[in-house]
Protein backbone atom coordinates (compact mmCIF):
# COMPACT_ATOMS: atom_id res chain seq x y z
CA UNK A 1 0.00 0.00 0.00
CA UNK A 2 1.38 3.69 -0.91
CA UNK A 3 -0.40 7.12 -0.19
CA UNK A 4 1.46 10.29 -1.17
CA UNK A 5 1.60 13.64 0.69
CA UNK A 6 1.77 16.14 -1.65
CA UNK A 7 3.54 18.94 0.42
CA UNK A 8 6.96 16.95 1.34
CA UNK A 9 6.67 15.14 -1.22
CA UNK A 10 7.25 11.86 0.85
CA UNK A 11 5.42 8.81 -0.12
CA UNK A 12 4.49 5.92 2.78
CA UNK A 13 4.61 2.48 1.41
CA UNK A 14 3.65 -0.26 3.99
CA UNK A 15 5.36 -3.92 4.48
CA UNK A 16 4.78 -6.94 6.88
CA UNK A 17 7.77 -8.21 8.03
CA UNK A 18 8.53 -11.69 7.68
CA UNK A 19 11.63 -12.13 9.04
CA UNK A 20 9.66 -13.70 12.02
CA UNK A 21 6.40 -14.93 13.52
CA UNK A 22 6.20 -11.47 15.32
CA UNK A 23 4.90 -10.02 11.44
CA UNK A 24 5.85 -6.54 11.97
CA UNK A 25 3.88 -3.63 10.22
CA UNK A 26 6.81 -1.49 8.61
CA UNK A 27 6.71 1.76 7.05
CA UNK A 28 8.79 3.16 4.59
CA UNK A 29 8.89 6.82 3.43
CA UNK A 30 10.24 7.52 0.67
CA UNK A 31 11.16 11.01 -0.98
CA UNK A 32 9.57 10.83 -4.15
CA UNK A 33 12.16 13.57 -5.85
CA UNK A 34 15.16 11.93 -5.17
CA UNK A 35 14.43 8.28 -4.59
CA UNK A 36 15.57 7.98 -1.47
CA UNK A 37 15.19 6.39 1.65
CA UNK A 38 13.70 9.08 4.41
CA UNK A 39 12.75 6.96 7.14
CA UNK A 40 12.12 3.25 8.01
CA UNK A 41 9.07 3.02 11.07
CA UNK A 42 7.05 0.02 12.65
CA UNK A 43 10.20 -2.94 13.15
CA UNK A 44 11.60 -4.26 16.51
CA UNK A 45 14.82 -5.29 15.52
CA UNK A 46 17.62 -4.65 13.17
CA UNK A 47 16.61 -7.34 11.28
CA UNK A 48 13.28 -5.80 10.18
CA UNK A 49 14.76 -2.44 9.58
CA UNK A 50 17.14 -4.42 7.06
CA UNK A 51 14.36 -5.90 5.37
CA UNK A 52 11.77 -3.31 4.95
CA UNK A 53 14.50 -1.31 3.01
CA UNK A 54 15.53 -3.87 0.91
CA UNK A 55 11.88 -4.89 0.41
CA UNK A 56 11.28 -1.23 -0.98
CA UNK A 57 13.89 -1.53 -3.49
CA UNK A 58 14.40 -5.09 -4.73
CA UNK A 59 12.08 -7.63 -2.48
CA UNK A 60 14.66 -10.83 -2.39
CA UNK A 61 13.06 -14.50 -0.65
CA UNK A 62 15.50 -17.84 0.05
CA UNK A 63 14.42 -20.49 -2.12
CA UNK A 64 13.95 -23.74 -0.39
CA UNK A 65 12.74 -26.53 -2.90
CA UNK A 66 14.07 -29.99 -3.65
CA UNK A 67 15.96 -32.40 -6.25
CA UNK A 68 16.06 -35.64 -6.90
CA UNK A 69 18.86 -37.72 -5.36
CA UNK A 70 19.93 -41.29 -6.24
CA UNK A 71 21.40 -44.09 -3.36
CA UNK A 72 20.19 -42.54 -0.27
CA UNK A 73 17.05 -43.22 1.91
CA UNK A 74 15.02 -40.64 0.51
CA UNK A 75 14.27 -39.78 -3.33
CA UNK A 76 14.38 -36.06 -2.79
CA UNK A 77 17.06 -34.18 -1.26
CA UNK A 78 15.82 -30.69 0.26
CA UNK A 79 17.88 -27.67 -1.02
CA UNK A 80 18.07 -24.03 -0.09
CA UNK A 81 19.78 -21.29 -2.03
CA UNK A 82 22.68 -20.08 0.37
CA UNK A 83 21.33 -16.43 0.06
CA UNK A 84 17.98 -14.70 -0.67
CA UNK A 85 17.58 -14.28 -4.57
CA UNK A 86 15.41 -11.59 -6.21
CA UNK A 87 12.11 -12.50 -5.56
CA UNK A 88 11.24 -12.34 -9.48
CA UNK A 89 13.67 -15.11 -10.02
CA UNK A 90 12.22 -17.61 -7.73
CA UNK A 91 10.10 -19.46 -9.66
CA UNK A 92 12.34 -19.58 -12.80
CA UNK A 93 15.23 -21.05 -10.37
CA UNK A 94 12.58 -23.66 -9.11
CA UNK A 95 11.73 -24.57 -12.33
CA UNK A 96 15.35 -24.82 -13.28
CA UNK A 97 16.37 -27.28 -10.14
CA UNK A 98 14.02 -29.69 -11.57
CA UNK A 99 16.23 -31.17 -13.64
CA UNK A 100 18.69 -31.90 -10.96
CA UNK A 101 19.77 -34.95 -9.84
CA UNK A 102 22.73 -35.76 -7.18
CA UNK A 103 23.98 -39.03 -6.27
CA UNK A 104 24.25 -40.10 -2.01
CA UNK A 105 26.05 -39.51 -0.30
CA UNK A 106 25.60 -35.65 0.58
CA UNK A 107 26.18 -33.95 3.69
CA UNK A 108 24.69 -30.67 4.92
CA UNK A 109 25.99 -27.63 3.17
CA UNK A 110 27.66 -29.55 0.27
CA UNK A 111 26.82 -26.60 -2.88
CA UNK A 112 24.14 -28.74 -5.89
CA UNK A 113 24.06 -25.85 -8.09
CA UNK A 114 27.33 -22.89 -7.90
CA UNK A 115 25.50 -19.42 -8.80
CA UNK A 116 22.03 -20.53 -10.18
CA UNK A 117 21.12 -19.04 -12.96
CA UNK A 118 23.49 -15.81 -11.94
CA UNK A 119 21.54 -14.96 -9.49
CA UNK A 120 24.94 -15.09 -7.12
CA UNK A 121 23.18 -17.55 -5.01
CA UNK A 122 24.62 -21.34 -4.60
CA UNK A 123 22.19 -23.80 -4.11
CA UNK A 124 22.86 -26.11 -1.04
CA UNK A 125 21.99 -29.20 0.62
CA UNK A 126 20.16 -28.42 3.95
CA UNK A 127 20.82 -32.47 5.74
CA UNK A 128 23.03 -35.04 5.32
CA UNK A 129 21.54 -37.90 2.84
CA UNK A 130 24.02 -41.41 3.54
CA UNK A 131 23.83 -43.73 1.30
CA UNK A 132 21.15 -46.01 1.61
CA UNK A 133 22.17 -49.27 4.11
CA UNK A 134 25.50 -47.68 5.05
CA UNK A 135 26.82 -45.16 7.43
CA UNK A 136 28.42 -43.68 4.72
CA UNK A 137 31.35 -44.19 2.61
CA UNK A 138 30.49 -43.67 -1.98
CA UNK A 139 27.03 -44.96 -3.32
CA UNK A 140 26.92 -46.67 -6.45
CA UNK A 141 24.84 -44.49 -8.46
CA UNK A 142 22.70 -44.80 -11.57
CA UNK A 143 20.85 -41.46 -11.76
CA UNK A 144 21.28 -39.88 -15.27
CA UNK B 1 19.00 -36.70 8.35
CA UNK B 2 20.87 -39.08 10.43
CA UNK B 3 20.17 -43.00 9.99
CA UNK B 4 20.62 -43.73 13.69
CA UNK B 5 22.51 -46.79 15.19
CA UNK B 6 20.65 -50.24 15.43
CA UNK B 7 19.84 -50.51 19.40
CA UNK B 8 19.28 -53.86 21.48
CA UNK B 9 16.82 -52.88 24.05
CA UNK B 10 17.76 -53.16 27.06
CA UNK B 11 15.30 -54.65 29.85
CA UNK B 12 15.35 -51.07 31.68
CA UNK B 13 15.68 -47.51 31.11
CA UNK B 14 15.26 -44.59 33.46
CA UNK B 15 13.00 -42.57 30.78
CA UNK B 16 11.28 -43.88 27.81
CA UNK B 17 10.77 -40.94 25.55
CA UNK B 18 7.71 -42.09 22.75
CA UNK B 19 8.14 -39.97 19.79
CA UNK B 20 11.53 -38.85 17.99
CA UNK B 21 10.44 -35.73 17.05
CA UNK B 22 11.94 -32.46 17.95
CA UNK B 23 10.02 -32.66 21.33
CA UNK B 24 11.12 -36.18 22.07
CA UNK B 25 14.33 -36.03 21.01
CA UNK B 26 15.49 -32.87 22.95
CA UNK B 27 13.03 -34.46 26.14
CA UNK B 28 15.32 -37.39 25.81
CA UNK B 29 18.88 -35.38 25.87
CA UNK B 30 17.42 -33.30 28.59
CA UNK B 31 16.49 -36.28 30.65
CA UNK B 32 20.37 -37.95 30.48
CA UNK B 33 21.39 -33.93 31.14
CA UNK B 34 19.79 -34.16 34.75
CA UNK B 35 20.68 -37.68 35.75
CA UNK B 36 19.00 -40.28 33.68
CA UNK B 37 21.55 -42.35 32.79
CA UNK B 38 19.52 -44.64 30.35
CA UNK B 39 16.99 -43.13 28.08
CA UNK B 40 15.19 -44.37 25.20
CA UNK B 41 13.46 -42.88 22.13
CA UNK B 42 11.11 -44.48 20.27
CA UNK B 43 9.88 -43.78 16.70
CA UNK B 44 7.65 -44.94 14.10
CA UNK B 45 9.66 -43.90 11.30
CA UNK B 46 12.66 -45.06 9.91
CA UNK B 47 14.31 -42.11 10.40
CA UNK B 48 13.84 -39.82 13.97
CA UNK B 49 13.31 -35.90 13.35
CA UNK B 50 8.86 -36.10 13.27
CA UNK B 51 7.34 -33.62 10.87
CA UNK B 52 10.48 -31.35 10.64
CA UNK B 53 12.11 -32.92 7.95
CA UNK B 54 8.91 -32.47 5.69
CA UNK B 55 9.04 -28.87 6.39
CA UNK B 56 12.17 -27.87 4.05
CA UNK B 57 11.19 -24.03 4.37
CA UNK B 58 12.94 -21.68 6.45
CA UNK B 59 11.69 -19.41 9.76
CA UNK B 60 13.11 -22.49 12.42
CA UNK B 61 15.04 -21.79 14.85
CA UNK B 62 15.57 -18.13 15.32
CA UNK B 63 14.96 -18.01 18.93
CA UNK B 64 16.31 -21.35 19.49
CA UNK B 65 19.36 -20.87 17.63
CA UNK B 66 19.72 -17.52 16.86
CA UNK B 67 19.53 -18.46 13.14
CA UNK B 68 16.58 -19.19 10.43
CA UNK B 69 16.94 -22.71 9.69
CA UNK B 70 14.67 -25.06 7.53
CA UNK B 71 13.13 -28.13 9.04
CA UNK B 72 15.76 -30.44 7.84
CA UNK B 73 18.47 -28.24 9.30
CA UNK B 74 16.71 -27.50 12.95
CA UNK B 75 16.10 -31.61 12.90
CA UNK B 76 19.37 -32.67 11.97
CA UNK B 77 20.89 -30.07 14.60
CA UNK B 78 18.66 -31.74 17.27
CA UNK B 79 19.18 -35.14 16.49
CA UNK B 80 23.57 -34.89 16.06
CA UNK B 81 22.58 -33.58 19.92
CA UNK B 82 20.87 -36.49 21.33
CA UNK B 83 23.32 -38.99 19.31
CA UNK B 84 26.22 -37.44 21.19
CA UNK B 85 24.66 -38.21 24.59
CA UNK B 86 24.59 -41.97 24.04
CA UNK B 87 20.71 -42.33 23.82
CA UNK B 88 19.23 -45.42 21.85
CA UNK B 89 17.33 -43.69 19.32
CA UNK B 90 14.57 -46.69 18.23
CA UNK B 91 13.33 -46.53 14.65
CA UNK B 92 10.61 -48.39 13.15
CA UNK B 93 8.88 -48.87 16.24
CA UNK B 94 5.52 -48.02 17.90
CA UNK B 95 4.67 -47.85 21.31
CA UNK B 96 1.43 -50.10 21.83
CA UNK B 97 0.68 -49.34 25.69
CA UNK B 98 2.00 -47.79 28.26
CA UNK B 99 0.45 -49.59 32.28
CA UNK B 100 0.58 -47.86 35.63
CA UNK B 101 3.59 -49.30 36.16
CA UNK B 102 5.49 -47.51 33.47
CA UNK B 103 5.81 -51.05 31.71
CA UNK B 104 6.23 -49.57 28.23
CA UNK B 105 5.12 -52.59 25.26
CA UNK B 106 7.16 -51.69 21.65
CA UNK B 107 6.56 -52.88 18.29
CA UNK B 108 9.24 -53.06 16.45
CA UNK B 109 11.09 -54.48 13.34
CA UNK B 110 14.45 -55.33 14.90
CA UNK B 111 13.24 -56.46 18.68
CA UNK B 112 9.16 -57.75 17.81
CA UNK B 113 7.58 -57.14 20.78
CA UNK B 114 8.96 -56.14 23.65
CA UNK B 115 8.43 -54.98 27.43
CA UNK B 116 10.63 -52.50 28.64
CA UNK B 117 10.50 -51.03 32.55
CA UNK B 118 10.37 -47.26 32.51
CA UNK B 119 11.18 -45.33 35.29
CA UNK B 120 9.85 -42.38 33.73
CA UNK B 121 7.78 -41.70 30.55
CA UNK B 122 7.47 -39.12 28.18
CA UNK B 123 4.55 -38.47 25.92
CA UNK B 124 5.57 -36.23 22.70
CA UNK B 125 3.86 -38.25 20.09
CA UNK B 126 2.91 -34.93 18.33
CA UNK B 127 -0.24 -34.25 16.57
CA UNK B 128 -2.22 -35.46 13.68
CA UNK B 129 -4.00 -33.70 10.99
CA UNK B 130 -7.94 -32.80 11.10
CA UNK B 131 -9.72 -34.37 7.98
CA UNK B 132 -12.61 -33.72 5.66
CA UNK B 133 -14.38 -36.61 7.86
CA UNK B 134 -13.68 -33.83 11.24
CA UNK B 135 -15.30 -30.95 9.82
CA UNK B 136 -18.09 -33.15 7.58
CA UNK B 137 -17.50 -31.14 3.90
CA UNK B 138 -20.49 -32.66 1.92
CA UNK B 139 -20.48 -33.85 -1.58
CA UNK B 140 -19.28 -36.70 -3.59
CA UNK B 141 -15.95 -38.45 -2.43
CA UNK B 142 -13.46 -38.86 -4.85
CA UNK B 143 -9.80 -39.24 -5.23
CA UNK B 144 -8.10 -36.15 -4.69
CA UNK B 145 -8.86 -34.84 -1.43
CA UNK B 146 -5.92 -34.68 1.05
CA UNK B 147 -4.36 -33.14 4.19
CA UNK B 148 -2.02 -30.05 3.81
CA UNK B 149 0.62 -31.98 5.68
CA UNK B 150 0.04 -35.49 3.55
CA UNK B 151 0.40 -33.78 0.34
CA UNK B 152 3.70 -32.20 2.09
CA UNK B 153 4.93 -35.23 2.79
CA UNK B 154 4.01 -36.52 -0.71
CA UNK B 155 5.61 -33.38 -2.35
CA UNK B 156 8.81 -32.92 -0.21
CA UNK B 157 9.87 -36.39 0.95
CA UNK B 158 8.24 -39.00 -1.79
CA UNK B 159 8.62 -36.36 -5.20
CA UNK B 160 4.79 -36.84 -6.00
CA UNK B 161 2.34 -33.94 -7.09
CA UNK B 162 -1.04 -34.78 -5.60
CA UNK B 163 -2.77 -32.82 -9.21
CA UNK B 164 -2.61 -30.12 -11.40
CA UNK B 165 -5.02 -27.53 -10.12
CA UNK B 166 -5.63 -27.24 -6.08
CA UNK B 167 -8.05 -25.57 -4.14
CA UNK B 168 -6.99 -24.88 -0.33
CA UNK B 169 -9.84 -25.06 2.54
CA UNK B 170 -8.08 -23.79 5.45
CA UNK B 171 -5.72 -20.79 6.13
CA UNK B 172 -3.44 -22.75 8.87
CA UNK B 173 0.21 -22.01 8.17
CA UNK B 174 0.83 -25.71 6.36
CA UNK B 175 -2.06 -25.38 3.87
CA UNK B 176 -0.09 -21.69 3.21
CA UNK B 177 3.47 -23.11 3.03
CA UNK B 178 1.55 -25.71 0.62
CA UNK B 179 0.10 -23.00 -1.77
CA UNK B 180 3.65 -21.46 -2.09
CA UNK B 181 5.28 -25.40 -2.35
CA UNK B 182 2.64 -26.36 -5.06
CA UNK B 183 2.64 -23.06 -7.13
CA UNK B 184 7.00 -23.59 -7.40
CA UNK B 185 6.06 -27.33 -8.35
CA UNK B 186 4.05 -25.91 -11.31
CA UNK B 187 0.82 -26.43 -9.94
CA UNK B 188 -1.61 -24.08 -10.09
CA UNK B 189 -3.19 -23.26 -6.92
CA UNK B 190 -6.46 -21.36 -7.41
CA UNK B 191 -7.30 -19.81 -4.04
CA UNK B 192 -7.13 -20.07 0.27
CA UNK B 193 -10.83 -20.41 1.44
CA UNK B 194 -11.12 -19.76 5.28
CA UNK B 195 -14.46 -19.81 7.30
CA UNK B 196 -13.07 -17.77 10.40
CA UNK B 197 -12.94 -13.44 9.60
CA UNK B 198 -9.38 -13.96 10.02
CA UNK B 199 -6.39 -15.93 8.72
CA UNK B 200 -5.55 -18.62 11.03
CA UNK B 201 -1.45 -18.84 9.63
CA UNK B 202 0.56 -16.44 10.52
CA UNK B 203 0.78 -13.17 9.00
CA UNK B 204 4.45 -13.68 7.53
CA UNK B 205 3.22 -16.40 5.63
CA UNK B 206 0.50 -15.01 3.63
CA UNK B 207 2.40 -12.49 2.41
CA UNK B 208 5.63 -14.79 1.26
CA UNK B 209 3.31 -17.65 0.49
CA UNK B 210 -0.02 -16.01 -0.86
CA UNK B 211 0.89 -12.38 -2.07
CA UNK B 212 4.18 -13.27 -3.31
CA UNK B 213 2.44 -15.36 -5.99
CA UNK B 214 -0.91 -13.34 -6.27
CA UNK B 215 -2.65 -15.75 -4.86
CA UNK B 216 -6.62 -14.71 -3.71
CA UNK B 217 -7.50 -15.56 -0.10
CA UNK B 218 -11.20 -15.55 0.74
CA UNK B 219 -12.18 -15.19 4.38
CA UNK B 220 -15.63 -16.30 5.72
CA UNK B 221 -15.53 -18.29 2.88
CA UNK B 222 -15.89 -22.14 2.87
CA UNK B 223 -16.48 -25.09 0.68
CA UNK B 224 -19.95 -26.40 0.46
CA UNK B 225 -19.56 -28.99 -1.22
CA UNK B 226 -17.19 -31.21 -3.21
CA UNK B 227 -18.03 -32.74 -6.91
CA UNK B 228 -16.40 -35.58 -9.20
CA UNK B 229 -17.41 -39.31 -9.39
CA UNK B 230 -13.96 -40.82 -9.54
CA UNK B 231 -11.59 -37.35 -9.01
CA UNK B 232 -12.51 -34.19 -7.49
CA UNK B 233 -13.83 -31.68 -10.66
CA UNK B 234 -14.56 -29.38 -8.75
CA UNK B 235 -15.61 -27.42 -5.63
CA UNK B 236 -18.28 -24.84 -4.91
CA UNK B 237 -17.92 -22.27 -2.35
CA UNK B 238 -19.71 -20.03 -0.53
CA UNK B 239 -19.52 -17.31 2.18
CA UNK B 240 -20.75 -17.77 5.41
CA UNK B 241 -23.10 -15.93 7.59
CA UNK B 242 -22.31 -14.85 10.95
CA UNK B 243 -23.28 -18.57 12.29
CA UNK B 244 -20.70 -19.93 9.87
CA UNK B 245 -23.54 -21.62 7.94
CA UNK B 246 -22.66 -21.06 3.93
CA UNK B 247 -25.21 -19.03 2.07
CA UNK B 248 -25.60 -21.13 -1.07
CA UNK B 249 -27.15 -18.14 -3.21
CA UNK B 250 -23.90 -16.82 -3.15
CA UNK B 251 -21.67 -19.59 -3.71
CA UNK B 252 -19.50 -19.98 -6.67
CA UNK B 253 -18.14 -22.95 -8.09
CA UNK B 254 -13.93 -23.45 -8.53
CA UNK B 255 -12.81 -26.32 -10.91
CA UNK B 256 -9.82 -28.37 -9.42
CA UNK B 257 -8.78 -31.46 -9.30
CA UNK B 258 -7.76 -31.50 -6.00
CA UNK B 259 -8.61 -29.80 -2.38
CA UNK B 260 -5.93 -29.68 0.42
CA UNK B 261 -7.62 -28.79 3.68
CA UNK B 262 -5.80 -27.26 6.31
CA UNK B 263 -8.07 -27.00 8.99
CA UNK B 264 -5.97 -27.82 12.21
CA UNK B 265 -4.02 -30.63 13.98
CA UNK B 266 -5.40 -32.85 17.20
CA UNK B 267 -2.99 -33.80 19.61
CA UNK B 268 -2.35 -37.99 19.50
CA UNK B 269 -3.77 -38.63 22.28
CA UNK B 270 -4.25 -42.56 22.14
CA UNK B 271 -1.70 -43.44 24.64
CA UNK B 272 -2.46 -40.67 27.10
CA UNK B 273 -5.97 -41.93 27.22
CA UNK B 274 -5.05 -45.33 27.75
CA UNK B 275 -3.40 -44.40 30.56
CA UNK B 276 -6.08 -42.27 31.54
CA UNK B 277 -4.87 -38.72 31.91
CA UNK B 278 -6.67 -35.97 32.58
CA UNK B 279 -7.12 -34.25 29.04
CA UNK B 280 -8.06 -30.30 28.52
CA UNK B 281 -10.72 -30.05 26.76
CA UNK B 282 -9.82 -27.23 24.77
CA UNK B 283 -6.10 -28.05 24.43
CA UNK B 284 -6.84 -31.88 23.50
CA UNK B 285 -3.91 -32.75 25.27
CA UNK B 286 -3.00 -33.86 28.53
CA UNK B 287 -3.07 -31.28 31.48
CA UNK B 288 0.24 -30.19 32.68
CA UNK B 289 1.69 -29.43 35.69
CA UNK B 290 4.65 -26.67 35.53
CA UNK B 291 7.07 -29.13 34.82
CA UNK B 292 5.30 -30.83 32.65
CA UNK B 293 4.11 -33.35 34.52
CA UNK B 294 0.71 -35.28 33.66
CA UNK B 295 -2.03 -36.08 35.95
CA UNK B 296 -0.02 -39.45 36.01
CA UNK B 297 3.26 -39.82 38.69
CA UNK B 298 5.86 -39.94 36.59
CA UNK B 299 4.46 -39.55 33.24
CA UNK B 300 5.39 -36.24 31.13
CA UNK B 301 4.25 -34.56 27.87
CA UNK B 302 5.84 -31.65 25.32
CA UNK B 303 5.36 -30.40 22.21
CA UNK B 304 2.07 -30.84 20.18
CA UNK B 305 0.76 -33.91 22.03
CA UNK B 306 0.23 -31.09 24.73
CA UNK B 307 -1.05 -28.32 22.79
CA UNK B 308 -0.68 -27.48 19.28
CA UNK B 309 2.43 -24.75 19.10
CA UNK B 310 3.08 -22.54 15.85
CA UNK B 311 6.59 -22.71 16.60
CA UNK B 312 9.54 -25.23 16.95
CA UNK B 313 11.83 -23.22 19.33
CA UNK B 314 8.84 -23.39 21.84
CA UNK B 315 8.44 -27.24 21.74
CA UNK B 316 12.00 -27.54 22.25
CA UNK B 317 11.90 -25.33 24.85
CA UNK B 318 9.04 -27.10 26.45
CA UNK B 319 10.61 -30.48 25.93
CA UNK B 320 13.96 -29.44 27.74
CA UNK B 321 11.28 -28.88 30.43
CA UNK B 322 9.40 -32.06 30.48
CA UNK B 323 13.06 -33.74 29.93
CA UNK B 324 15.09 -32.31 32.76
CA UNK B 325 12.24 -33.03 34.95
CA UNK B 326 11.84 -36.67 34.17
CA UNK B 327 15.62 -36.78 34.95
CA UNK B 328 14.84 -35.20 38.06
CA UNK B 329 12.18 -37.68 38.70
CA UNK B 330 13.89 -40.69 38.44
CA UNK B 331 16.61 -39.36 40.26
CA UNK B 332 14.61 -38.31 43.30
CA UNK B 333 15.04 -34.51 43.07
CA UNK B 334 11.97 -33.52 42.34
CA UNK B 335 10.74 -29.59 42.92
CA UNK B 336 7.86 -28.81 45.52
CA UNK B 337 3.98 -29.44 43.83
CA UNK B 338 2.06 -26.35 42.20
CA UNK B 339 0.18 -24.30 44.38
CA UNK B 340 -2.12 -22.36 42.06
CA UNK B 341 -4.24 -22.95 39.01
CA UNK B 342 -4.41 -20.71 35.88
CA UNK B 343 -7.84 -20.68 34.40
CA UNK B 344 -8.54 -19.39 31.28
CA UNK B 345 -10.86 -15.95 31.21
CA UNK B 346 -12.03 -13.50 28.61
CA UNK B 347 -10.82 -13.67 25.61
CA UNK B 348 -7.86 -16.46 27.18
CA UNK B 349 -8.85 -20.02 25.11
CA UNK B 350 -6.74 -21.98 27.34
CA UNK B 351 -2.91 -21.74 29.12
CA UNK B 352 -0.43 -24.64 29.51
CA UNK B 353 0.90 -25.46 32.11
CA UNK B 354 -2.42 -25.47 33.57
CA UNK B 355 -0.81 -25.19 37.18
CA UNK B 356 2.28 -22.93 38.26
CA UNK B 357 4.16 -22.35 41.29
CA UNK B 358 4.77 -19.02 42.98
CA UNK B 359 8.33 -20.28 44.22
CA UNK B 360 9.58 -20.46 40.58
CA UNK B 361 10.10 -18.92 37.17
CA UNK B 362 7.88 -20.40 34.56
CA UNK B 363 6.92 -19.75 31.00
CA UNK B 364 2.81 -20.09 30.38
CA UNK B 365 1.77 -20.23 26.87
CA UNK B 366 -1.27 -19.09 26.22
CA UNK B 367 -3.90 -18.87 23.02
CA UNK B 368 -6.39 -15.77 22.33
CA UNK B 369 -10.06 -16.58 20.81
CA UNK B 370 -10.37 -13.18 18.91
CA UNK B 371 -8.03 -10.80 17.68
CA UNK B 372 -7.40 -7.43 19.45
CA UNK B 373 -5.13 -4.67 18.92
CA UNK B 374 -3.94 -2.57 21.67
CA UNK B 375 -4.94 -4.93 24.50
CA UNK B 376 -3.82 -5.66 28.06
CA UNK B 377 -2.78 -9.13 29.67
CA UNK B 378 -3.84 -9.72 32.82
CA UNK B 379 -3.84 -11.94 36.10
CA UNK B 380 -7.19 -11.75 38.05
CA UNK B 381 -7.52 -13.09 41.53
CA UNK B 382 -10.98 -14.73 42.12
CA UNK B 383 -11.80 -11.23 44.01
CA UNK B 384 -11.60 -9.46 40.64
CA UNK B 385 -7.69 -7.66 41.99
CA UNK B 386 -5.44 -7.44 39.69
CA UNK B 387 -2.21 -9.50 40.57
CA UNK B 388 -0.22 -8.80 37.21
CA UNK B 389 -0.75 -6.68 33.77
CA UNK B 390 0.93 -6.39 30.77
CA UNK B 391 0.47 -4.36 27.63
CA UNK B 392 0.58 -6.15 24.47
CA UNK B 393 0.74 -4.49 21.07
CA UNK B 394 -1.69 -7.20 19.40
CA UNK B 395 -2.75 -10.68 19.78
CA UNK B 396 -4.20 -13.19 16.98
CA UNK B 397 -5.53 -16.57 17.76
CA UNK B 398 -2.96 -17.89 15.39
CA UNK B 399 0.24 -16.53 17.31
CA UNK B 400 0.60 -18.12 20.78
CA UNK B 401 1.23 -15.62 23.55
CA UNK B 402 4.21 -16.63 25.96
CA UNK B 403 4.07 -14.77 29.62
CA UNK B 404 7.03 -14.83 31.79
CA UNK B 405 5.58 -15.61 35.03
CA UNK B 406 8.21 -14.53 37.97
CA UNK B 407 8.63 -15.57 41.37
CA UNK B 408 8.02 -11.74 41.89
CA UNK B 409 5.15 -10.96 40.10
CA UNK B 410 3.53 -12.71 42.68
CA UNK B 411 5.05 -12.06 45.67
CA UNK B 412 2.24 -10.28 47.18
CA UNK B 413 -0.48 -13.37 45.68
CA UNK B 414 -1.59 -15.96 48.41
CA UNK B 415 -4.62 -17.41 46.87
CA UNK B 416 -4.75 -20.77 44.95
CA UNK B 417 -6.43 -19.40 41.64
CA UNK B 418 -5.48 -17.12 38.89
CA UNK B 419 -7.78 -16.30 35.84
CA UNK B 420 -5.66 -14.95 32.72
CA UNK B 421 -7.10 -12.65 30.68
CA UNK B 422 -6.64 -10.51 27.72
CA UNK B 423 -8.75 -7.39 27.28
CA UNK B 424 -8.90 -4.00 25.42
CA UNK B 425 -7.33 -1.07 27.17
Amino acid sequence: MTTTSDKSMVQTSTYLCIGCPLGCRLEVDEDVGTHTLVEVRGFSCKRGKEYAAQEHVAPQRTVTTTVAIAGAAWVRLPVKSSKPIAKSRVQEVCRALRAVHVCAPIHLGDVIVVDVMSTGADIVATCDMPVLGSTGGDAKCNAS
Amino acid sequence: MITCKPVHLADRYDVVVVGGGPAGLEAATAAQAAGAARVLVVDREKEAGGILLQCIHTGFGLHRFGAELTGPEYAQRVLEQTLEHAIDVLTDAYVLDVDETKRVKILSMQEGLKRVQAGAVVLAMGARERTRAAIRIPGARPAGVFTAGLVQRLVNLFGVLPGRRVAILGSGDIGLIMARRLTLEGVAVTGVFEIMPHANGLNRNIVQCLHDFDIPLHLSTTVSEIHGHDRVEKVTVAPVDDQMRPIPARGWDVPCDTLLVSVGLIPENELSQQLRLRLDPTTRGPVVASTMETSRDGVFACGNVVHIHDLVDFVSAEAELAGRNAGFYVTGRQPPADNVLLQPGENVGYCVPQTVSTEREHTVYLRTRRPLEACTLRLVEPGGSFVYEKKLRYVFPAEMVNLQLRPRLLQNFHGGVLRVEVVPR
